[in-house]
């Protein structure tokens, strides 16, 4: 079963079409399946005999376990989700990080990577400045931050720019493979946080600019199949 | 009578005008839609859940719904002042009431889901084509909902019951007049959350009334759920 699992995300991040026929667009109230086998999980309630979306997407069926996957709306924070913020405000013991969620993100002065004398927070990290930072906890109080974790901290220099943050599963391809490509080619430093942010950094301006083009080029084209190969060609071409 | 009674636009009489709407159309929105009832086009988006602010009003309980409605300047035949109006406030009240009872915001505390419905163009019905984008638009946006709402104004012209008004009937003056019974409920169910009255029916009459409005909604809910289900093919 497991396996049948990974196949459908896979399908999910692949587009393919082998595998879609499993998923089907759902508007909320609407019935996915009737029956007691089935169990509502992510985006799905039981109403009586049936399972209902409780959200907009694609309904999936892993298992017995039936979900609804966003692919519209805002980014909701979750635990250990690598976002890439931006510092808005020092208070004693941390920093105010807006992540562009409802409510902003806590750094803590303790969640960074070695020891911060209180008086010297904003030479690690002033306001204004970007940082990739992994969702430590969300709860009632507000989004907790770590720094502590492989690839997280300040980036320094590039750019950022937001797409969806849907689309982010496309941007990163199956195990990384669309931006691996993406930064092989381009030889551009890339980070993408599950919020839509994206950071780009490359030797000129230039290869920033095409790898942005190339991200772009890949969350247009989200429901396209077999995209890595589209993106291999774009890339010959510019 | 009722065979010579005619509509002005020619409509049958539980014929409602041509239904489109559209998934989508606002890019820089977390949800957006376009809804029309004939001539009344109605666009509405939808920002967040965001942080709400003055902080008074934030409920650490659930996130609440705020709407702002609209006429563009250039929906009515007569330039309408820009800005909102005493009407303006109660429409846009009573579609947050319309629209509250199916959203589920006990997970975004402190937060607000802000709706934005601007009227394109203006001929009768142009709270319930509201209504019906805004329902489009919260889906859209991600927003956990119990179903969708469907909405239409029912009403009645001189002695005849009619669905979806146009601007011409509602300002037919002869004989018993015009009524308009805008109402909104909750798809394939018996719930309404928005009932007004505007004019006068005969009361064993508001059943029947309600009945052709479900009829409408059936056909509202369809034109909703294809244009929600579109919006993946853009």
């Amino acid at each position: 079963m497991k396996k049948e699992i990974n196949k459908a995300q896979e399908a999910f991040e692949d587009g393919s079409e082998e595998n879609s026929k499993k998923r089907k667009m759902v508007v909320p109230g609407e019935v996915i399946v009737s029956g007691e086998d089935y169990l509502p999980g992510e985006g799905a309630r039981r109403e009586g005999e049936n399972v209902v979306a409780s959200r907009f997407g694609l309904a999936e069926e892993a298992g017995r376990v039936i979900k609804v996957i966003a692919i519209t709306g805002a980014f909701i924070p979750r635990r250990n989700n690598a976002v890439i913020g931006r510092v808005t405000n020092i208070t004693f013991n941390g920093w105010i990080v807006d992540i562009d969620s409802a409510s902003s993100g806590f750094l803590p002065i303790d969640e960074s990577p070695r020891f911060i004398n209180k008086s010297e927070m904003d030479q690690f990290l002033a306001i204004g400045e970007v940082v990739s930072a992994k969702i430590w906890s969300v709860n009632t109080r507000g989004i907790d931050l770590t720094l502590k974790g492989k690839g997280l901290g300040k980036l320094e220099g590039g750019f950022i720019f937001r797409v969806s943050p849907n689309r982010v599963p496309r941007v990163i391809g199956r195990e990384g493979s669309m931006i691996n490509l993406i930064k092989e080619k381009t030889g551009c430093n890339i980070s993408v946080g599950q919020n839509g942010w994206v950071w780009v950094k490359g030797q000129d301006v230039d290869s920033e600019i095409r790898a942005r083009k190339a991200i772009e080029f890949v969350t247009e084209k989200v429901y396209v199949e077999g995209l890595t190969e589209k993106m291999e060609a774009w890339l010959q071409e510019n | 009578m009722t065979e010579k009674f005619k509509r002005p636009s020619g409509r049958a009489l539980t014929e409602m005008r041509p239904i489109s709407a559209k998934v989508g159309v606002v890019p820089n929105a977390d949800g957006s839609a376009m809804f029309a009832f004939g001539n009344t086009i109605a666009i509405a988006a939808v920002y967040g859940p965001r942080q709400l602010h003055p902080q008074h009003m934030q409920d650490p309980a659930a996130g609440i719904l705020r709407v702002n409605y609209d006429l563009l300047s250039f929906s009515v035949s007569e330039r309408k002042k820009p800005g909102p109006s005493r009407r303006s406030q109660e429409i846009s009240k009573m579609t947050e009431w319309a629209l509250s009872p199916v959203l589920d915001l006990e997970n975004f505390p402190n937060t607000v889901i802000d709706v934005q419905i601007y009227i394109l163009q203006a001929d009768a019905g142009t709270r319930t084509a509201g209504i019906n984008a805004a329902s489009l638009a919260l889906a859209h946006a991600g927003i956990p909902m119990k179903n969708l709402v469907c909405s239409v104004a029912v009403g009645k012209q001189d002695a005849e019951l009619i669905v979806d008004l146009d601007k011409e009937e509602e300002d037919y003056r002869e004989g018993e007049g015009a009524t308009d019974f805008p109402i909104a409920k909750i798809a394939n169910t018996d719930q309404f959350t928005l009932i007004q009255l505007d004019g006068k029916i005969q009361p064993e009459r508001v059943k029947e009334a309600l009945n052709l409005a479900n009829k409408a909604c059936e056909q509202i809910y369809e034109v909703q759920k294809k244009a929600l289900k579109e919006v993946i093919e853009q």
